[in-house]
C-alpha cells in the first residue's frame, strides 16, 4: 500500500484493506516479529475530542513496534485553548513526529490537516465523517468470524451522525456485501453516503425494524443512539428502546450470527449478550491493537 | 415596439455582460456573483426575453465588474448555456460561454455548520461537480437545489439581503423593465 495520508475509508481499495489486514494477522500471529521495528520513532496524538479505545490502542500499537508517542494532551491545556487554527497545529507538531493520528470535531478536519504537512497523518474520527482505522479493524474482525465471501450484515443504530457506519459502508462495498441498514427514520443514513452506495452499486437495503431482516444476517453491527441527536428526552427513549438486543432477541438470528459494536455502548446491547457465542465486541476492541499495528508499520515504510 | 416606446439602458463602459442565462435564473446569477445592490454598482436586469437559441432568457449587465474565474465556474452550474462578453471602453474584448468545470473553488460556503472550510482555517471550499448538484470535497455534504443560497458569506456579506433583494425589491420590477423592453440589444 503506497498511502501517505490514511483519511478515508473511501480512498483504500480492497487491495489496500487486505494487505493491512494479513499483516494484522501476521503480528496477531506472532507479535514478538514486530516488536522494536519501529524504535526511534515517533507518533504524534492530536486528539481534540475525548477518545479511550482509539487514543489507548494507537499508544500501545506505536510502542508494540518499538516506537513511542508524543501526546497534545486535552484540548484545555492545548494552545488550541489560545485560539490557534489546526492548520498551524498540525505544521507545528509535524515537526516533533514521524507520523500523526488526528481526532477532531468538524468533518473533513483530517483532509484538511493532510494539505499542511508532509509527515503520514491517520484520521481517527472526523466529526460525523469518517473513521477508516475502526473500519479496518471491524473489517479483519468479519474477516475473522463470517468471512467476506456472501457477506450478509445488518448496520443498526445511528447511521446519520455515526461515522463508524459512514466509513463502514463504504468499505463494505469493495467486498459485494448485501447491506441492511436498521435505523429509526430520523436516524438514516445520510444524503451523501447513500450517493456513493448507489455509485458503487452496492446492494443496500433500508428498515426500520430489526426482525425484518435478522435471520438472514451474518453479523449484525451495532451502534449507539446518542441522546443528544433527539428534541425531547421521552422520545429519545421511545425510539431508542426499538434498537436494543438481548439474548432472547437473538434467538431468531442465524447461529452463526457475530454481533460487534464500536463501543462504548450503553444499553443498546444488553449484557445478557457478552457470554453468548455471538458477542464479538470485545475482541473488535481489542483487534485495534494488531491492525493499528499493521496500519503503522505501513505508512511509516514497514513495507521498504 | 417603436423606438420611442424602447427604453434603453446604455452600454455599459467597462465590466460584465452575462447573456443566455436560462429564463427565471437572473437573480440567481446575481447572488452567484455576489450582487444585491449594496454594493454600488450600476446592474441591469432584464429577464424572460426571447432568445433564438433558448427560447427565452434572461441577461444581466453590470458595470465596473468582471467575474474571476471561480465565479464563472459556479455560473456555469446555474446557466450553463450562458455566455460571459467582457467590456472595456464600450468594446467587448472579450467573449466566452461557461463551461462546467470538474470543481468549483472558493465561491460557494459548505452549509454543513461542522464542515472544517467554515472555520476559522486557511483554505478554500472545495466542491465537486457531480450530474446533478456540487458535493464538499471535505466533508461530503451534496447541494443539490438552490445554488445560489451558498454564495460565500465573506464575498456576498447579506445574503439574506440578497434573497430579500431578489424576492421582495427586483420582482416586481423585473416584469416593468421586460415589458417596456429595455434595450438589451445582445445576440440570442
Amino acid at each position: 500500500m503506497r498511502q501517505d495520508h490514511i483519511i478515508s475509508a473511501k480512498q483504500l481499495s480492497r487491495e489496500d484493506i487486505e494487505e493491512v489486514l494479513d499483516r494484522a494477522g501476521e503480528i496477531a500471529a506472532d507479535p514478538s516479529s514486530f516488536q522494536g521495528r519501529h524504535e526511534g520513532s515517533l507518533l504524534g496524538l492530536l486528539f481534540f475530542e475525548p477518545s479511550t479505545r482509539t487514543k489507548m490502542s494507537f499508544s500501545a500499537a506505536m510502542k508494540r513496534l518499538g516506537g513511542d508517542i508524543v501526546d497534545m494532551g486535552t484540548v484545555e491545556s492545548s494552545s488550541v485553548k489560545k485560539g490557534e487554527s489546526l492548520a498551524d497545529t498540525v505544521r507545528v507538531v509535524e515537526g516533533y513526529a514521524d507520523a500523526l493520528v488526528l481526532r477532531h470535531p468538524s468533518e473533513g478536519s483530517a483532509k484538511m490537516a493532510s494539505e499542511f504537512v508532509a509527515v503520514p497523518l491517520i484520521n481517527a474520527g472526523d466529526g460525523a465523517g469518517q473513521h477508516p482505522t475502526q473500519t479496518l479493524l471491524d473489517l479483519y474482525t468479519i474477516r475473522e468470524n463470517a468471512g467476506f465471501e456472501d457477506l450478509t450484515i445488518g448496520i443498526m443504530g445511528d447511521l446519520k451522525y455515526g461515522r463508524t457506519v459512514h466509513s463502514l459502508a463504504h468499505a463494505l462495498t469493495v467486498f459485494d456485501a448485501r447491506q441492511h441498514f436498521i435505523s429509526p427514520e430520523s436516524l438514516q443514513l445520510p444524503r451523501s453516503v447513500r450517493y456513493d452506495l448507489h455509485e458503487a452499486g452496492a446492494d443496500v437495503r433500508e428498515h426500520t425494524e430489526l426482525d425484518e431482516v435478522l435471520p438472514e444476517l451474518d453479523v449484525l453491527y451495532v451502534t449507539r443512539i446518542q441522546e443528544e441527536r433527539f428534541p425531547d428526552e421521552s422520545e429519545y427513549h421511545e425510539v431508542a428502546g426499538e434498537y436494543q438486543i438481548d439474548a432472547s432477541t437473538l434467538s431468531a438470528a442465524n447461529d452463526d450470527l457475530t454481533v460487534m459494536h464500536p463501543l462504548p455502548r450503553v444499553d443498546e446491547i444488553d449484557h445478557d449478550v457478552d457470554g453468548t457465542s455471538a458477542a464479538k465486541y470485545f475482541d473488535q476492541a481489542h483487534n485495534g491493537v494488531p491492525v493499528r499495528m499493521a496500519l503503522l508499520d505501513m505508512v511509516l515504510g514497514g513495507d521498504r | 415596439m417603436s423606438s420611442d416606446q424602447e427604453l434603453r439602458v446604455s452600454k455599459i463602459q467597462s465590466g460584465t455582460v452575462i447573456d443566455h442565462i436560462s429564463a427565471g435564473q437572473a437573480l440567481n446569477v446575481l447572488a452567484i456573483i455576489g450582487i444585491d445592490g449594496t454594493g454600488g454598482e450600476e446592474v441591469s436586469v432584464a429577464m424572460n426575453m426571447p432568445s433564438d437559441r433558448l427560447g427565452k432568457k434572461d441577461i444581466v449587465k453590470v458595470e465596473g465588474r468582471e467575474l474571476s474565474q471561480n465565479e464563472m465556474d459556479v455560473l456555469s452550474l446555474i446557466a450553463p448555456a450562458a455566455t460571459i462578453n467582457i467590456v472595456r471602453n464600450y468594446e467587448v474584448v472579450g467573449k466566452h460561454p461557461v463551461e462546467r468545470p470538474a470543481v468549483v473553488t472558493g465561491v460557494l460556503e459548505c452549509p454543513n455548520r461542522h464542515c472544517i472550510t467554515t472555520k476559522n482555517e486557511p483554505v478554500d471550499s472545495e466542491f465537486e461537480v457531480l450530474d446533478d448538484g456540487v458535493r464538499c470535497a471535505y466533508c461530503d455534504t451534496i447541494i443539490r437545489e438552490e445554488i445560489a443560497a451558498h454564495r460565500k458569506s465573506d464575498t456576498f456579506r447579506h445574503s439574506g439581503a440578497a434573497r430579500l433583494f431578489g424576492q421582495v425589491l427586483l420582482k416586481p420590477f423585473c416584469p416593468w423593465v421586460v415589458r417596456r423592453g429595455y434595450g438589451l440589444r445582445l445576440d440570442r
